[in-house]
């Protein structure tokens, strides 16, 4: 169980930067990558991808006592799948060149790992309003992430932002390939563990972990140290 | 860098220090530079020069904002940007040039940790990323003296591009024909090569394997064995590019292997692929599989016992 004591927006605020599912966490990286060859196209994904969780957050919250835990993974998989194909129906009807960009990643969002991940790890252990802050700060964080990447990759393998041209003539190119993906997702956690003064631990051990409330291994540690 | 440094074993006293085999490797350059100059003119100098000086920038700015010791005086940077500049065509624009240095600096050697850490040789992975990122610039080349032409700049195909036939051996031995500034003229190549394999610089094995290799894979499918050889940048990545230090495996047996993998890549990317050049990428490859070339064939030391071997 998580601290209730904490003030509900802060479950809200930490998805945005310091638990960032993207860059802090690395969750959900084949969409980070694959998507983010234009601005427009990190938004559109990101956005849906934070209607889904803030949906299967606060359906799962609200079911958590419902669902038996053995079959606990299952039942989580149906109720995002069906969140999924109604965004999915939804964008085909009303935004229909943004739902050819994103092609098979939007059916893919069933199974990327942050929603799964936050169901696991938090919906299923807390209230449903903390449950839905939690989707909505980690869905807009996962939206950021995207939108600087897609930026970046576009201003400097397209030579446009938005859409928009800049009239440049020879863009580097590798910007919008798989391995200039990678190199620009590198550059960006670089950059905001900087920014977030994070210092890489100097011995591997669980404290600090963004996956600590995942892991049996710290949770076991703790109650031990409790009792 | 003054005082004693500890080498990996045997530990005899050496002149040999990280400074000197970089300008061993610059002097064994210089003729296929001096010889790319003369084809392509005073733009191959100056392509040349704006790489050597923009990665030697590159690599005092890195170590100074990273607050460490300054490296340029080892010449590594220098080796990166001769032979990053002579893996250009000489019309490239020169900002093209200097985003290569930076990548080849900056992104492949500083941020791996400077010399000897870097996982893949920096000219490499620099002229790779030109290649894929001005593919049209990276692919169009002057035709030799075209100065003397009175014309502007003619462009023409690579012999490899063009195919076997289209250009005598003697031209392409002298280099007299299209292609990357330091990367025609063969002659100048062998001679520089086998320069640095008398001055016990590099072994003659990762070359060998290597050149060997695609000769022996043209020969059984029935190519132009010669033209193979001679054409492309075979002789300046097997020479220059395929005995890096840091990137390449220590041992001898790792070395063949190493070569062999080169050769069939380039072969297969050569005769099968997209692109008609397959030596860059076939060194990349091979940079990347080093590690686990070297735990295959770590050697036994003199007088210890062979570990048993493991049952299956």
């Amino acid at each position: 169980m998580s601290d209730e004591k904490k003030p509900v927006i802060t479950e809200f605020t930490k998805g945005l930067i310091k638990e960032n599912p993207t860059l802090v966490t690395l969750l959900g990286m084949c969409p980070t990558l694959a998507v983010t060859t234009q601005a427009s196209n990190g938004i559109g994904m990101g956005l849906a991808t934070t209607f889904v969780l803030i949906c299967t957050n606060t359906v799962i919250s609200a079911l958590k006592k419902v669902i038996p835990g053995a079959v606990r993974l299952p039942s989580f998989i149906v109720i995002i799948a069906s969140f999924v194909t109604f965004i999915e129906f939804i964008m085909k009807r009303s935004m229909p060149d943004l739902y050819d960009a994103l092609g098979l990643y939007l059916s893919l969002i069933t199974v990327n790992c942050i929603i799964l991940g936050r169901a696991e790890a938090f919906a299923s252990r807390n209230s449903v309003l903390r449950s839905a802050l939690d989707g909505a700060g980690n869905g807009l964080g996962f939206t950021l992430a995207l939108f600087i990447m897609g930026s970046i990759r576009e201003i400097f393998g397209a030579g446009s932002w938005m859409g928009i041209q800049f009239g440049i003539e020879t863009p580097v190119s590798i910007f919008i390939m798989p391995a200039g993906g990678f190199f620009v997702l590198g550059i960006v956690i670089a950059v905001v563990n900087k920014l977030a003064k994070k210092k890489p631990p100097k011995e591997l051990h669980c404290a600090g972990c963004p996956n600590e409330e995942l892991c049996e291994k710290y949770r076991c540690d703790k109650e031990a140290k409790a009792s | 860098m003054n005082g004693l440094t500890v080498a990996p074993s045997p530990h005899r006293s050496t002149k040999l220090s990280t400074s000197m085999i970089m300008l061993n490797v610059v002097i064994a350059l210089l003729p296929s530079a001096v010889a790319g100059t003369v084809i392509f003119g005073a733009r191959a100098a100056l392509v040349l020069l704006v790489c050597i000086a923009s990665c030697v920038i590159f690599e005092a700015l890195t170590r100074k904002l990273m607050k460490k010791e300054q490296t340029i005086s080892d010449l590594s940077a220098v080796v990166t940007g001769l032979l990053l500049g002579m893996n250009l065509p000489s019309s490239i624009p020169i900002w093209m040039a200097v985003i290569g240095s930076f990548v080849a600096i900056v992104i492949v050697k500083q941020l791996f940790g400077g010399i000897g850490q870097n996982f893949a040789n920096p000219a490499i992975v620099g002229r790779i990323v030109m290649m894929l990122s001005f593919t049209a610039f990276m692919s169009s080349w002057p035709v030799p003296f075209w100065y003397k032409l009175g014309a502007d700049v003619v462009t023409g195909a690579t012999p490899l591009a063009a195919g076997a036939g289209s250009i005598s051996y003697i031209d392409l031995f002298l280099g007299n024909c299209g292609g990357c500034i330091g990367e025609v003229c063969s002659i100048a190549l062998l001679a520089g090569g086998l320069y640095l394999m008398a001055a016990r610089i590099i072994s003659p094995a990762a070359p060998a394997a290597f050149i060997g290799t695609v000769a022996l894979m043209t020969l059984i499918t029935g190519g132009d064995v010669l033209f193979q050889i001679l054409s492309g940048g075979l002789f300046l990545g097997a020479f220059f590019m395929a005995t890096d230090y840091a990137t390449t495996p220590l041992t001898n047996k790792g070395k063949v292997i190493f070569g062999i993998g080169c050769g069939l890549i380039t072969f297969v990317i050569r005769n099968y692929g997209n692109y008609p050049e397959g030596v860059s990428f076939s060194i990349l490859i091979m940079n990347l599989l080093t590690p686990y070339i070297d735990r295959l064939t770590q050697l036994t030391p003199l007088g210890a016992k062979k570990p048993a071997a493991k049952e299956a």
